[in-house]
C-alpha cells in the first residue's frame, strides 16, 4: 500500500473539482443556504423582531423536547429560549444532509467518470493499486463534503453566538453533543454511505446512472443519519458515543468490501464487467 | 593477421540474424492467451514475442485484438487461459506493479484530464510512477522532447489533438520505460503530426527502448516495424520480420509490366528466367528468377512491337504482404479498413492466368 500514490489520487481528483465550477458553486451554495443564510435571518427573526405569538407557539414546542434536552436549554426569556432551542436542536439534521449530498454527488461521478472520460485507461495501465485507487477516490469524495460541513459549522457556530449569545448570556456554541456529531459520529456515515456510492460508480455504465442510484442509496442513509444525529443531540452523554462506535464499525466493513469493487476491468470499462 | 580474421569471425557471429533470434531477451511473451467479454471471443489462443530492442507493430482490422492484447501486457487485463510474460513477470500477480512501472502506455484515445493544465496531467503521472525529486526535471525534459513545453500551462481541454498526442507521448515516457505499448498513437492526427509523431518513436527506438506500436494502417507501420503480427478475431495470423515474410510470399522477384494492349504481354509467360506469370487488365506481374533478366524481357517485347507504358521491379510494401496472409487466411478484404494504396502498383484482386513455362 503506497499512500503517497493515495494522496496523488485525491489530490488531483480535488483539483479537478476545484476546476469545475459549474459543480462546486452550486454545493458552495447549498452550503451557505443551510449554514448561513437560513440560520441567520430565522434567528435573528425570532431573537430581535420577535412576533410574540409565534414565539410563544415555538416556546410551547419546547415542552415536547426529553428531560435531558429541555435541561439544556439557557435563556430567561421565550425569545432567547428559542433561540437556544433552534440553533442547538434544530438545525442539526442540517450537518448531516449537505455533506451526504456532496459528498454522494461527487462520489457517484469519480470511478464511472474516469470511464466516460476515458482516462480510467491511464490509471489501469499505471503502477497504482486498486486499493490506492479506491482509497484516493474515497478521500477526493468525502473531503469536500466534510470540508464543507467543518466550514459551515464554523459560520453557523459563530452566526449562532453572534444572535443568540448575548439573549443568553454569553457564547454557548458548539455545545459537547455538536462537538460529538462533527466530530465522531457524521464521518462513519458519511464513509458507509461513499463506500455505497463508489461501489456503484464502479459498477455503473454511465454518470447519470450513477447519480440516479446514488441518490436511491443515499436518501434512506441520509434519513437514518438524521435521526441518529437527532437522537444524539437529544439523547445522554454516551449516547453519541455508541452510536459513533457503531457508525465506525459498520464504515470500516463496508470500507473493506468496497475495495473489492473498483477493478481494473471496470476503469477500463470492459464489457461483461 | 589472425586476429583480424578472429575479429571479422566474432563480428559474424555477432552479427548473425540466426544467432540474434536464439540469443534475443524476450521482453513480452504471450502464449496461447484467450479472453472472451462475454459471449465475444476478443483474444483466441494469441502468441506474440516481442524481442527487446525491437519495433514489434500488431497489425488488424478493427477488432482484430490489439487492444485487448496491450491491456494483457500490462496486466489492466487477466487472460482466461494462456499465460503471460513480461520481462520475465506475471503482469496479472503482484509483480504486475513492477511491470507496469517499466511500461509507457499511449492509447488509443489519449487519456488525459482535460481540466487540468498539460503540467499537472504529467505531474500526475511522475507522482504515480514515484519519480521523486527528479519529477519536474524529467516534465521538463519529456515535454521538450515532444515539443509541448510551450503549452504546459493551458488546460488540456484547450489543445488540438495533435498536442493531446504529443502530451500523451511526453506521459509515456516519463519514467523512462524500457517498454513503450502505443495504441493507435497517430490516430485523429494529419498526416504531418502523424509523420512528426511516427518519427519520435523511431527515435524512442534508437534510444534502446522496444516498442509495440498498434495500427490499422499500413503505411504507418512501413519501415518502422522490425516484427510484425498480423492479427484478426483475436488471433495471430502470422508474425515475424517483414522481410522474411515478403521472402515467403514472394520468394522470387517480381515485375509489373504495364502496355496498352495487354493481351501482347501474354508472350513474356514462355519467355526464358520467368518462373510465374498473371496478368490483370493492361499489367502483367512476372516472377524471375533474376531481375538480370528484365533488359532481355523488355527488349524481347519492344522486337514484337509490344508498347510498353511501365516496367516497375515489385517490391512487397507492408500492405501487399497483409493482403497476401489475409488472402491465404480465405478472409474477405472487404472486412477490414481499406488502406490508402499510394504506390500506385495494382491490387491484385483474381488471378487471371497462370501459364506453366
Amino acid at each position: 500500500m503506497n499512500w503517497s500514490r493515495t494522496f496523488t489520487v485525491a489530490r488531483t481528483d480535488l483539483k479537478q473539482l476545484v476546476q469545475a465550477k459549474d459543480f462546486w458553486m452550486p454545493m458552495a451554495f447549498l452550503g451557505s443556504l443551510f449554514f448561513a443564510i437560513v440560520p441567520f435571518f430565522l434567528l435573528i427573526t425570532i431573537t430581535r423582531i420577535g412576533n410574540v405569538e409565534v414565539v410563544g407557539q415555538i416556546s410551547q414546542a419546547l415542552d415536547a423536547l426529553p428531560d435531558a434536552a429541555r435541561a439544556q436549554v439557557r435563556g430567561d426569556t421565550p425569545e432567547a429560549q428559542t433561540g437556544y432551542a433552534l440553533a442547538v436542536f434544530l438545525f442539526a439534521p442540517v450537518a448531516v444532509i449537505v455533506p451526504l449530498t456532496i459528498s454522494t454527488a461527487v462520489g457517484a461521478a469519480t470511478i464511472v467518470g474516469e470511464r466516460e472520460r476515458g482516462t480510467g485507461e491511464f490509471l489501469a495501465h499505471s503502477p497504482a493499486g486498486v486499493k490506492e485507487i479506491y482509497l484516493g477516490k474515497l478521500i477526493a469524495s468525502l473531503v469536500p463534503g466534510y470540508a464543507t460541513t467543518l466550514i459551515g459549522f464554523g459560520v453557523y457556530s459563530l452566526i449562532v453566538n453572534l444572535v443568540v449569545g448575548p439573549k443568553v448570556g454569553g457564547w454557548f456554541f458548539p455545545t459537547a453533543q455538536w462537538w460529538l456529531m462533527i466530530l465522531w459520529v457524521l464521518p462513519p456515515f458519511l464513509a458507509i454511505c461513499l463506500s455505497l456510492v463508489l461501489r456503484l460508480s464502479a459498477k455503473v455504465k454511465s454518470t447519470a446512472a450513477a447519480q440516479q442510484a446514488a441518490g436511491l442509496v443515499s436518501l434512506p442513509l441520509i434519513m437514518i443519519a438524521y435521526s441518529q444525529s437527532t437522537g444524539v443531540l437529544f439523547g445522554a452523554g454516551y449516547v453519541p458515543v455508541i452510536v459513533g462506535a457503531l457508525a465506525w464499525a459498520i464504515a470500516l466493513f463496508s470500507l473493506h468490501r468496497g475495495v473489492r469493487s473498483v477493478t481494473r476491468q471496470r476503469l477500463l470499462g470492459v464489457a461483461g464487467t | 593477421m589472425l586476429g583480424a580474421q578472429l575479429r571479422i569471425l566474432l563480428q559474424l557471429c555477432v552479427c548473425s540474424p540466426i544467432t540474434q533470434s536464439v540469443t534475443r531477451e524476450l521482453i513480452v511473451d504471450l502464449a496461447a492467451v484467450s479472453q472472451w467479454f462475454g459471449d465475444v471471443q476478443a483474444l483466441a489462443d494469441l502468441t506474440i514475442q516481442v524481442p527487446k530492442g525491437s519495433i514489434t507493430v500488431l497489425l488488424g482490422p478493427n477488432g482484430a485484438g490489439k487492444t485487448t492484447a496491450i491491456r494483457m501486457i500490462t496486466g489492466a487485463l487477466s487472460p482466461a487461459t494462456g499465460s503471460v510474460r513480461v520481462f520475465g513477470l506475471d503482469p496479472g500477480t503482484p509483480d504486475g506493479e513492477q511491470v507496469r512501472s517499466n511500461c509507457g502506455v499511449v492509447s488509443a484515445k489519449p487519456s488525459l484530464y482535460d481540466r487540468l493544465s498539460g503540467w499537472d496531467n504529467l505531474r500526475y503521472a511522475a507522482e504515480l510512477y514515484d519519480l521523486g525529486r527528479n519529477a519536474d526535471t524529467r516534465i521538463r525534459e519529456a515535454a521538450s522532447q515532444f515539443g509541448i513545453d510551450a503549452a504546459l500551462d493551458l488546460q488540456v481541454g484547450g489543445y488540438s489533438t495533435g498536442m493531446k498526442t504529443r502530451l500523451a507521448l511526453a506521459r509515456s515516457v516519463l519514467h523512462d520505460p524500457e517498454l513503450l505499448l502505443l495504441d493507435e498513437p497517430t490516430s485523429g492526427l494529419d498526416p504531418e503530426s502523424a509523420v512528426s509523431v511516427l518519427e519520435l518513436i523511431r527515435d524512442m527506438t534508437g534510444q534502446g527502448r522496444t516498442v509495440v506500436l498498434c495500427t490499422h494502417l499500413l503505411l504507418e507501420a512501413e519501415g518502422l516495424a522490425d516484427e510484425i503480427a498480423v492479427m484478426q478475431h483475436g488471433f495471430n495470423l502470422l508474425s515475424g520480420k517483414p522481410d522474411e515474410l515478403a521472402q515467403r510470399y514472394w520468394p522470387t522477384p517480381q515485375l509489373h509490366i504495364t502496355a496498352v494492349e495487354g493481351p501482347e504481354l501474354d508472350h513474356v509467360a514462355n519467355s526464358v528466367g520467368v518462373v510465374s506469370y498473371e496478368r490483370e487488365s493492361n499489367t502483367a506481374t512476372v516472377g524471375l528468377q533474376s531481375l538480370d533478366v528484365v533488359p532481355d524481357l523488355v527488349a524481347a517485347l519492344v522486337a514484337r512491337n509490344v508498347r510498353l507504358t511501365a516496367v516497375v521491379p515489385f517490391i512487397p510494401t507492408l500492405e501487399d504482404l497483409y493482403f497476401a496472409v489475409r488472402r491465404e487466411q480465405g478472409t474477405a478484404a472487404d472486412e477490414i479498413t481499406p488502406p490508402s494504396n499510394t504506390t500506385g502498383r495494382p491490387v491484385r484482386r483474381s488471378r487471371v492466368a497462370e501459364l506453366a513455362r
